[in-house]
């Protein structure tokens, strides 16, 4: 069977607990299963932040993340993952983004979680417009993320 | 071809999509940014700093020297900063 792959780009908040069970639930092949949620600070670079706003290319970012899940998929044994994102205002603490990843053991599901991470961060179609009391912003991209990416790279 | 626009890069030139006929010597991702901001000056701000212009032909990122005949959607946006 080939490995469940769920992508959805949506508005509304996710439940972590509900997308492990819809992943892991009546099958007994999966011995590890790896999350990471990402979630709206209160503060950046020592200021308060009242609310991220996600601006995305409906359609391209879609297809980008399933771009990196297939290769996810090729490079490591995985019996299924999970991408959630967000779009739209998102008050600090709120969820942002999910990734689930399943695998029979560990380290697949922990090294196929960063890569999907990593890329998510450098080439999914999403642009975070941060408010705080100086106004709205643009968040810039950073070079440490560009970096994180390019180490999956092969050479 | 439709040519998309996001976040600053969309606030800069004021709309979110449009439909464009550039010229035929207009050949790649690169000549139509030159093309585009000769238009006015709207755009001449949106492209002032090419290097951080990002572009993707019909949902796939791509090079500046891409070549965009038989593209039907043309997006330009900056670095991306989503997860």
């Amino acid at each position: 069977m080939d490995a469940p792959v769920t992508i959805r780009i949506q508005q509304d908040d996710f439940d972590i607990a509900r997308e492990i069970a819809a992943l892991s639930q009546g099958r007994t092949d999966i011995g590890a299963v790896v999350t990471f949620s990402g979630i709206c600070r209160g503060s950046e670079g020592g200021d308060d932040i009242s609310a991220l706003t996600l601006e995305h290319y409906p359609g391209m970012a879609e297809a980008e993340i399933k771009r990196h899940a297939d290769e996810a998929l090729s490079r490591w044994p995985l019996q299924g993952l999970t991408v959630i994102h967000r779009f739209g205002r998102i008050t600090p603490g709120q969820n942002i983004v999910l990734v689930v990843t399943a695998s029979q053991h560990r380290q697949a599901a922990f090294a196929a979680a960063e890569f999907l991470m990593d890329y998510l961060k450098t080439s999914a179609p999403f642009w975070k417009q941060e408010e705080s009391a100086k106004g709205k912003g643009w968040v810039e991209a950073r070079a440490h993320d560009d970096a994180a990416a390019a180490r999956w790279t092969k050479s | 071809m439709k040519v998309k626009y996001f976040a600053w890069v969309r606030e800069r030139i004021g709309k979110a999509e449009e439909t464009v006929e550039p010229p035929a010597n207009v050949r790649t991702i690169n000549d139509l940014i030159v093309w585009l901001s000769a238009r006015d000056e709207s755009y001449a701000r949106a492209f002032e700093t090419p290097k951080v212009i990002r572009a993707a032909i019909d949902h796939t990122h791509v090079r500046p020297d891409a070549a965009i005949s038989g593209a039907r959607e043309i997006a330009f946006f900056p670095p991306m900063t989503g997860g």
